[in-house]
């Protein structure tokens, strides 16, 4: 691959890729809200 | 009195249904040949600024509109607008909200059946050392219906979303969301590997994979101000995340108004984003170019993606050999069922909301209703697939009524419903700090955007009314067969035209009706 193809491509995939992954890690650590929430499995 | 007691799962849950929502077989067909349709690499950075200024505003806007509409227990675009100003004509541009996904469901289901019957013809070996031309012939034969095979094979997948539907939210859409997506992902990085890696000379291979990445890569930053190319970038985002449908705002519909929006939104809206950037840009471009070579991939996308994925991919999978082409195979429309299920899934939940909330239908009641009005809408695209009906129900419903709606509901949400309530709608329960520069470009930027793609999409439409397209084609035959075949077209063209404006009146009618009945019964309205 030329240079220009391979830092335009790492530059994005790499960015999309830390920027989906830091939201979901962000989704899975947030403490659930105190119940009643919208979640039907927080109810056990 | 509504029977909808509709609840959610699990927050992760909801996260990979909305995901799975926007993650469709365009993120794997439509965007690569985007791609290189418009620059290349340099296309990714009008694509990702449109996905800052327009994609995540109504990202925000449609959660927050769901959740407000759930407060007062709506769970559909007709009431959720409705709720939303005093004005009572709303709940009318709310039909939108249902008549899309309606009269996508009918033709993107008979799409998604392509698929599962794909999967079936790569493990029993139907496209085992054929041709090119017989493998393309092979489509051209079952779009045909020289066999009743597509159209059992559509029944199953009717069925299949009906069933699952009838499930509800948390015990059937997001269970297919939970093993879909991560199977699709799993699909999609194992192809990706195999693509990329892909040697000139291996398996017949004319071209490395990378040629192929490089040729989609290679930033052409001539391209940067054209017009064109922000128009292009514009409408994959619109496409890609599934704003203007009036999905999104069912499944928010049943977030409680104290729960998170904003970060759930962000992170379905950047898995989305990877599954198009990462995964959909490494597959389809690199095999084929591995294969066929730069110019005539070029060529074969002319007309989008779907020839390529549908007619030339199965051919190529074969040149692997034995049990690797058949896992490709398998893998690849395994891969393009999982993304068109979750979405078609979204689909059916805003239909069966309304049905609940008006009418006190029972959730079950509701699903095989859907069920049966998509086999009837969806009837003429799988029976008159040749003679434009199927591009002709994508072409309003898919493309013109989604662009329609986004411009009501944004106009709605940030200058009628007022920007400020709107951002308070926004961040309150917000598990992260949106960016207070978003109220600003919620107000002013994303309409204005919105209001150019509708604007641009103009003479289109207008020639799309006036049937240019297959007048030129009139025009221009001369044989007498393919003159009467062009002149049957028009008809059913216009036939099916008449028929989605029917479906839609008829969806106001029963919207009318729904608002009489809540008069009678004292029940909220705006």
């Amino acid at each position: 691959m030329n240079s220009s193809a391979l830092i335009m491509m790492l530059a994005t995939e790499i960015v999309v890729t830390l920027v989906t992954i830091y939201f979901f890690i962000k989704v899975l650590k947030t403490p659930p809200k105190e119940e009643p929430d919208s979640f039907s499995e927080n109810d056990k | 009195m509504s029977n909808n007691k509709e609840a959610w799962g699990s927050r992760v849950g909801l996260i990979l249904a909305m995901a799975g929502n926007a993650v469709g077989l365009g993120n794997f067909l439509r965007f690569p040949v985007q791609a290189i349709q418009n620059g290349g690499g340099a296309f990714i950075i009008p694509y990702l600024v449109c996905f800052l200024l327009m994609g995540i505003p109504l990202l925000y806007v449609e959660w927050s509109m769901g959740r407000f509409g759930g407060k007062n227990g709506h769970h559909s675009t007709p009431f959720i607008l409705d709720s939303m100003d005093k004005r009572k004509f709303w709940k009318y541009i709310g039909v939108f909200g249902i008549f899309t996904n309606l009269a996508v469901a009918a033709y993107y289901c008979y799409l998604e059946s392509w698929t599962l019957s794909w999967v079936w013809h790569s493990v029993t070996g139907s496209f085992s050392g054929q041709s090119q031309a017989q493998v393309a012939s092979f489509f051209g034969n079952y779009i045909s219906l020289e066999t009743l095979e597509p159209i059992v094979f559509w029944i199953i997948c009717l069925v299949l979303n009906t069933w699952i539907l009838s499930k509800g939210l948390s015990g059937g859409v997001e269970k297919v969301a939970k093993v879909g997506m991560p199977l699709l992902i799993l699909f999609g990085a194992i192809l990706a590997f195999i693509a990329v890696t892909l040697k000139a000379g291996d398996h017949g291979a004319i071209n490395d994979g990378t040629l192929g990445l490089n040729f989609l890569w290679t930033p052409d930053f001539s391209t940067i101000w054209s017009p064109k190319v922000w128009l292009a970038a514009a409408g994959q985002i619109f496409f890609t995340l599934s704003v203007g449908m009036g999905s999104i705002q069912c499944y928010a519909s049943y977030v409680r108004s104290k729960d998170d929006i904003a970060l759930n939104a962000m992170s379905a809206g950047w898995m989305n984003g990877f599954v198009e950037i990462v995964l959909g840009s490494a597959i389809i471009i690199p095999i084929s170019v591995g294969y066929l070579g730069i110019d005539t991939v070029v060529e074969m996308t002319k007309n989008g993606g779907l020839g390529l994925g549908f007619k030339t991919l199965p051919y190529l999978f074969d040149q692997f050999g034995g049990a690797l082409g058949v896992m490709c195979g398998v893998l690849w429309f395994g891969l393009l069922f999982f993304a068109g299920i979750t979405s078609s899934l979204a689909m059916g939940t805003p239909c069966m909301g309304f049905m609940q909330d008006e009418f006190g239908w029972k959730r079950e009641k509701a699903a095989w209703a859907f069920g049966f009005v998509v086999l009837l809408l969806g009837l003429p695209t799988v029976l008159f697939f040749n003679y434009g009906v199927f591009d002709e129900y994508d072409y309003w419903a898919g493309t013109v009524s989604l662009v329609v709606f986004a411009l009501f509901e944004i106009i709605l949400f940030a200058w009628v419903f007022g920007m400020d309530k709107g951002w308070k709608e926004i961040t309150t329960g917000a598990d992260i700090k949106v960016p207070i520069i978003f109220k600003y470009i919620i107000k002013f930027v994303t309409p204005l955007m919105l209001a150019w793609v509708f604007i641009s999409s103009l003479p289109g439409i207008w020639s799309q009314i006036k049937n240019e397209a297959i007048d030129k084609q009139i025009l221009a035959a001369t044989d007498p067969a393919v003159i009467e075949q062009l002149q049957t077209q028009l008809l059913y063209v216009n036939i099916s035209r008449v028929g989605l404006l029917l479906v839609w009146l008829g969806i106001a009618y029963l919207v009318y009706i729904a608002y009489k009945k809540r008069i009678k019964e004292g029940r909220f309205t705006s």
